[in-house]
């Protein structure tokens, strides 16, 4: 018997999984596993899969061929004795519960207020009294520094404190891995520093399990346990950050690193 | 539902010309059951334009043949053809078949203009549910939110707003096609007004003050839709 409370085993596993747009084929039988409250950072070139990975573990994007994992059970198929079969949408609710997503261009709820937003899935989806959600509304909008605009809609807010927003509505959810595709590459420079910020003191919980895309190299190499660079689908190095940033083995990762780092030259 | 009563100017020796004032009353009469037609006609309406609009957009390969149907139909055919057809057509069709489907021109008025207000409603549901961003809807998905609930706490909420410029257009037009009832001898305005005009032979005057009447109940109906649209999407408005 698997689940995501199961502490065995890496939390996500990507086994062989194929992924295509027509005929386009994105994830060429990728294979990548995230360790249990290990924070990973995905770099590597615009167009490489780095998103397509988030998006099909947060089961937005189906996949093609092979199997995922998350703690253990896999996520786009459910057990039928011995065999798998397409999952329903049953197994799909459960399996989300486990994940939380945030967004590039923070897809806040326009028609809700801040805290509406931070405690509208809780109650609707979790079954969470008002009250109760409200209260843990309020303690995340304290951790992310936002408890004076909890009444504003998404619109009154600047990026960086919609993405802070963002960031804590996911976590209502309290899901035990939390995905983060180019959370700061919407914003204007001044405003990366306070979202980068909020997901450094995630960082430091040890349960939690961080996937992260970025460009924030420096960001990166501070809050990562692991880097993987993508290149066509395919993990093309990976390893710690003093590794992969100081001395890459690829000449890819050495020529993204390179594009990415100073790009005047 | 409201009976035609013989103004004060109906008299038995036929046309004499009278006060345009006299004409007010029954006109007022008239136009309370124009307001009473629009007004369920439009409510029934933008009830079926959900229905249908939704249907059209379901996975459920039945419930979109049905709203496809439905839609293409309403739209494709004159509302004139489409009253006469339930007044006078289906309860022929429903004695061969035992049952009695004869309604009250009321009825039949309301039915036959909510029918053909909802098809051109519908249309205006799907467009906007189909304009709320994928982004929201991929939010919603992350969030967990059942199908269901996505709808009606995510997409509905963001949709309405965009529907409601529309939806304005659509109810004058509703009041402007309850004058076909009159054909089925209910007695709104314009069916007032013709009558007026048969005892009179007044026409300047009547249909002048018919056409006032009229426009002025549509100013009133747009200012209404207006609040509606300024209620629904209040949030949009917020600190601006
Ligand atoms: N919905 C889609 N339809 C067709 N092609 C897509 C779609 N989403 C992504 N792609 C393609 O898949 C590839 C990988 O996309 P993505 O994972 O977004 O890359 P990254 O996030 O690394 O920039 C790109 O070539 C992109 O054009
Ligand atoms: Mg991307």
């Amino acid at each position: 018997m698997n689940d995501a409370t199961d502490n065995r085993g890496p939390i996500i596993k990507f086994d062989k999984v194929v992924k295509r747009f027509g005929d386009h084929v994105v994830l060429d039988e990728l294979d990548f596993e995230v360790q249990r409250g290990e924070k990973v950072t995905i770099i590597g070139p615009s167009g490489s899969g780095k998103s397509t990975v988030l998006r099909i573990l947060m089961t937005l994007e189906e996949i093609n061929g092979g199997v995922v994992y998350v703690g253990g059970e896999p996520l786009w198929h459910q057990r039928k004795g011995e065999s798998l079969e397409p999952a329903g949408e049953q197994h799909l609710r459960q399996m989300r519960s486990h994940l939380g997503m945030v967004f590039q261009q923070f897809n806040l709820f326009p028609h809700m207020t801040v805290l509406r937003n931070l405690t509208e899935a809780p109650v609707q989806v979790l079954g969470v009294s008002k009250a109760e959600a409200k209260q843990r509304g309020m303690e995340l909008l304290e951790m992310v520094g936002l408890t004076d605009q909890a009444t504003k809609y998404p619109h009154q807010l600047s990026g960086g404190q919609q993405q802070r927003v963002g960031i804590a509505r996911a976590l209502a959810m309290r899901p035990k891995i939390m995905l983060f595709d180019e959370p700061t590459s919407a914003l204007d420079p001044e405003l990366v520093g306070e979202v980068l910020n909020v997901i450094r003191t995630l960082a430091d919980e040890h349960d939690l399990t961080m996937l992260l895309v970025t460009h924030e190299m420096h960001f990166a190499r501070q809050v990562s346990d692991r880097i993987c660079f993508f290149d066509k689908g395919r993990i093309k190095e990976q390893g710690k950050p003093e590794e992969i940033f100081t001395a890459p083995k690829e000449e890819r990762t050495k020529a993204f690193l390179k594009a990415v780092l100073d790009p005047d030259d | 539902m409201v009976p035609v009563r013989p103004g004060p100017f109906v008299s038995d020796c036929g046309v004499f010309p009278m006060e345009w004032t006299s004409y007010l009353a029954p006109l007022s009469q008239g136009a309370w059951v124009t307001v009473q037609l629009t007004v369920y006609s439009t409510i029934l309406g933008a009830l079926c334009a959900f229905v249908f609009g939704l249907g059209k957009l379901s996975h459920n390969p039945l419930v979109k043949g049905i709203s496809v149907a439905y839609i293409e139909i309403f739209r494709g055919t004159s509302l004139l053809v489409q009253l006469f057809w339930i007044y006078f057509a289906l309860p022929i069709m429903g004695q061969a078949i035992g049952l009695d489907l004869r309604f009250p021109p009321v009825v039949a008025g309301v039915v036959a203009l909510a029918l053909n207000i909802g098809a051109y409603g519908a249309e205006v549901v799907r467009g906007a549910v189909q304009a709320v961003p994928k982004e929201q809807y991929e939010a919603a998905t992350a969030l967990n939110f059942t199908g269901r609930k996505r709808l009606w706490r995510i997409t509905l909420p963001q949709a309405i707003p965009e529907m409601m410029p529309t939806f304005g257009n659509l109810a004058v037009q509703n009041l402007k096609d309850t004058a076909l009832v009159s054909l089925i001898s209910l007695g709104d305005m314009a069916f007032r007004a013709e009558q007026i005009r048969n005892f009179t032979q007044d026409s300047v005057t009547v249909y002048t003050l018919v056409l006032f009447m009229y426009f002025g109940m549509a100013l009133v109906l747009t200012a209404c839709m207006k609040l509606l649209e300024r209620y629904v999407g209040r949030w949009r408005a917020a600190g601006r």
